[in-house]
């Protein structure tokens, strides 16, 4: 028995390869559950009710997945580019921060229609500039971008903190380090009523489908491609490698932040240091469950989410930890792999 | 004699190419078997199987009358098979030694017993007269000592029987005829060989037995005494090929000019105050050694390095700024020497590797959208005119065999008469009849105005196409002589750098 690497990659494959990682992260993931003696399929079918089995469970499911299509979209326009944004941790919270700072200022005097759109571009261009740097030394000084976007998350987070107990506290909020709420104006409609679902969804499902169309159907998506398969290819027809992954970084960093603005601006209205619990972090996960597929993103995203959702409902209702749900989730990430790779080859006797 | 190796009924198939069908070939011990065929015949297929990188549809592969498991490269050298491919697998970073050592020890133990494997490696190039420095680092080796490398780490695993993937195509002469008698002694030592070439010369030189693959079919099998170079040209291609003869012609005006033109990367002059000048409707050969800078100087005119001292004028304007697309602007056409890293994008569609060049221009893309349609119909025309076998424009690049990604490469910039072409060892690895096609195409490009930049290594190639010849010598380049008054001799004394000895004394009187 060998392996021997597939000239085609069947769509079918492509398109099931997740489906299954899935059924086999469960698969394994079952296999704790009932070590810890609860029935397995009673205890995912509690998942599945408490990610969507109620009106508020369903806009709870879709609220958690708009940040990570973000930041999903974030690290899959970047590996497409084989630049490894790790940070997209740190550029959603400087996106967070820079929304509240300029939507709690003067600024949210901006007209109405005007002032949503600015904050959002504010918040992406904060991150967008958070991702350049990393992208600089790597370009000057051949740094290893995945060093230095990761722990620029730990120092993005400290600069946060530093604001929220600092310049930007909020004088009301008791003593808790959060920062000043932006104006009711700067908050985004809901999309339905009496939830804490917001149009920021609808933003993040038009992102990915631009994402999409951006990368295949413009000179700049088939040059992010090639410069992300073979640079020297690349670089003989003309790419202007640099500037290209210049733009890639720019999109990607722009992306994360804009999810921190998003979840500013839609959920919460100020920003605390636990404002998102590792939705950076996560947005790799659903980028590799999406197989870097843009619009899988949104269907990985939605997946996670109930996961995390579902897990609240399960463990109250069989006392597991709702740790199952990061156990499920890292584990569909490395069935995932192992999927992706059985798309590339086949085995033969 | 006693037969050694035996392939039967193999057959492969990929989708609906059928790249094997049915062969059988027999290896005698000390015998050295010459695999010919066209671009596409199915001959590194067969190798791969016989490996175990593939494993056949049907057929056997047997070792001293013992079936080798099929798919098993492991199992392939356990029974005495070794092979050097195409594209080396050695790791440049670490040296000679350690990259014999690899993959013959045991994952599990710590201690690796490197003054054993010296002795033994040391003991192996005695033997067979491949004198190489176990110590030095892989990258610093000139290609032909890597080849070396190859050989060795084969014959370390105790291989009896040795297969060679167009061992030649990245050798000078020199360095070929040095291989072909390193592997006529051991064959006289008992080894048995397959080699794959597309040099008729060689394989009749060499090999005492030849087989030809067409379609993935045996055509026919040859005793060397029995054969000549005709037929078995005809027998590969199926018809007569002769290759095209240069007709005079008079140079027009002066398209490339480079004056006292100094390339310095890390430190270090790559090209050394080169100075040439070429013409629309002339070719203009640079002949040379391997790794003596051409690789440099197709970069310059490629638009992949600057001249860090000297200039560089385009028909008549000095060129400010090289960019790659500045120059493809103004009518150049580039065929890399190094096609699979630069020349074409493997995991990417034939069509994309077509236009991804000229992508910006209007024919392509538009308003930053990319025209698919256009650059489907663009690589159909390119795949049919150019006669690219084994692809459509929407299959990965990486399906094709070397010599038809190299044709792909020609087709794209020969497509449209380029005015100024540089080609840098435009047939290597193409089969004989492929040679012939493309060399017609360069002369007819000339024919009409083009200024051809001929970089090769292959001196048959250039006395053949050039109008004028340079050599290239440790980064500097000879004065031109006229294609009329060289022979090969000369031409040899030209690589050799003897100029370069008479050019110091002058300096030094
Ligand atoms: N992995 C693969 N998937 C699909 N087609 C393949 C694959 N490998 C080879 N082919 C096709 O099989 C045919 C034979 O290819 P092969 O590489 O054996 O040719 P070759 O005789 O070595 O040619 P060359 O002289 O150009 O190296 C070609 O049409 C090629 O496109
Ligand atoms: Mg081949």
């Amino acid at each position: 028995m060998r392996l021997e690497r597939r000239a085609h990659r069947p769509l079918f494959l492509v398109l099931v390869s997740p489906l299954i990682a899935v059924a086999a992260a469960l698969a394994i993931a079952g296999i704790l559950i009932a070590m810890a003696g609860a029935p397995v399929l009673e205890a995912y079918w509690r998942i599945v009710t408490g990610a969507f089995g109620t009106r508020l469970a369903a806009t709870e499911t879709f609220t958690r997945a708009t940040p990570l299509i973000l930041t999903g979209l974030a690290a899959a326009v970047a590996f497409r580019a084989r630049v490894w944004n790790i940070g997209a941790e740190g550029q959603f919270y400087v996106g967070a921060i820079t929304v509240a700072a300029l939507g709690s200022s003067t600024l949210a005097a901006l007209p109405g229609p005007l002032l949503i759109p600015t904050l959002f571009a504010a918040g992406a261009l904060a991150g967008m500039l958070l991702m350049l740097l990393p992208l600089w030394l790597r370009l000057r000084f051949s740094v290893d971008e995945v060093v230095t976007s990761l722990l620029l998350n730990f120092v993005a987070v400290l600069f946060v903190s530093l604001l929220v107990e600092g310049v930007l506290k909020d004088p009301l909020a008791f003593g808790w380090p959060q920062s000043l709420p932006v104006s009711e104006r700067a908050l985004l409609p809901k999309l339905i009523m009496r939830s804490r679902l917001h149009i920021g969804l609808a933003v993040a499902v038009a992102a990915a489908i631009i994402v999409h169309l951006l990368q295949s159907r413009t000179v700049f998506g088939l040059r992010t491609r090639a410069a992300g398969l073979s640079p020297a290819g690349a670089a003989f027809a003309g790419v202007p490698l640099g500037l290209t992954l210049v733009k890639v970084a720019c999109l990607s960093g722009g992306l994360a932040g804009l999810a921190g603005a998003i979840e500013v601006m839609g959920v919460k209205g100020y920003v605390t240091t636990d404002l998102s619990p590792g939705y950076g972090y996560s947005g790799i996960i659903v980028a590799m469950l999406a197989n870097l597929h843009p619009v899988g993103v949104i269907a990985a995203a939605v997946f996670t989410a109930a996961m995390f959702v579902g897990a609240d409902g399960m463990s109250r209702a069989l006392g597991i930890p709702t740790y199952i749900a990061d156990v499920i989730v890292s584990l569909s990430l490395l069935t995932m792999l192992v999927a992706l790779f059985f798309t590339q080859y086949r085995i033969r006797r | 004699m006693t037969t050694v190796l035996a392939l039967s009924g193999i057959s492969k198939r990929f989708g609906d190419i059928i790249a094997n069908e049915n062969i059988s070939i027999a290896l005698r011990k000390g015998e050295i078997l010459a695999l010919l065929g066209e671009n596409g015949a199915g001959k590194t297929t067969l190798m791969s199987i016989l490996f175990g990188h593939y494993t056949a549809d049907s057929g056997t592969v047997r070792v001293d009358d013992v079936e080798l498991p099929s798919g098993k490269p492991r199992a392939a050298i356990r029974a005495g098979v070794g092979m050097v491919h195409q594209h080396f697998s050695l790791a440049p970073n670490l040296t000679v030694l350690n990259n014999v050592m690899t993959g013959t020890e045991k994952l599990w133990s710590f201690k690796s017993d490197t003054a054993a494997a010296r002795t033994k490696l040391l003991g192996i190039s005695q033997r067979f007269g491949l004198s190489v420095n176990p110590d030095a680092r892989l990258g610093d080796l000139s290609v032909g000592e890597q080849q070396r490398v190859e050989i060795l780490r084969a014959l370390y695993n105790d291989a009896r029987i040795l297969i060679l993937d167009e061992p030649t195509a990245v050798l000078t002469n020199i360095e070929a005829e040095r291989l072909f008698s390193t592997l006529k002694e051991m064959a006289k030592q008992g080894l048995s060989l397959i080699f794959i070439s597309h040099k008729l010369d060689e394989v009749m030189a060499a090999a005492d037995r030849i087989v030809v693959l067409r379609g993935g079919k045996v055509a026919a099998e040859r005793r060397v005494g029995e054969t000549s170079k005709a037929e078995l040209a005809e027998l590969m291609v199926g018809h007569r090929v002769t290759r095209p003869i240069r007709d005079a012609a008079t140079p027009g005006a002066v398209a490339l000019e480079a004056t006292g033109v100094t390339v310095r990367r890390g430190g270090v002059d790559r090209l050394k105050d080169i100075s040439f000048r070429l013409c629309e409707g002339e070719i203009l050969g640079i002949i040379g050694v391997s790794g003596n800078g051409q690789a440099v100087l197709s970069h310059l005119v490629s638009g992949l390095a600057e001249p860090s001292i000297g200039n560089i004028r385009l028909f008549g304007e000095p060129l400010a700024n090289l960019g790659v697309r500045a120059l493809i602007e103004s009518g150049i056409g580039r065929i890399p020497e190094d096609r699979n890293n630069e020349g074409a994008i493997g995991e990417m569609a034939i069509w994309e590797n077509t236009v991804l060049e000229r992508i910006w221009t209007p024919a392509f893309s538009k308003y930053g959208l990319v025209n698919r349609k256009a650059g489907i119909a663009f690589a159909q025309r390119i795949i049919g005119e150019f006669d690219v076998r084994g692809g459509r424009p929407t299959s990965r690049t990486r399906l094709l065999s070397g010599g038809n990604m190299q044709k792909l490469i020609l087709g794209r910039n020969l497509h449209v008469r380029p005015r100024i072409l540089i080609a840098a060892q435009p047939t290597r690895g193409l089969d004989e009849g492929a040679v012939a096609a493309i060399h017609a195409r360069i002369l007819e490009a000339r024919k009409q105005g083009t200024a051809v930049l001929l970089i090769s290594e292959d001196l048959d190639e250039v006395i053949g196409l050039a109008d004028r010849i340079q050599a290239i010598v440790k980064g500097r380049l000879s004065p031109p002589v006229a294609a009329e008054t060289a022979d090969p001799r000369m031409l040899g004394l030209m690589m050799a750098g003897e100029w370069l000895q008479s050019e110091e004394a002058g300096h030094a009187s």
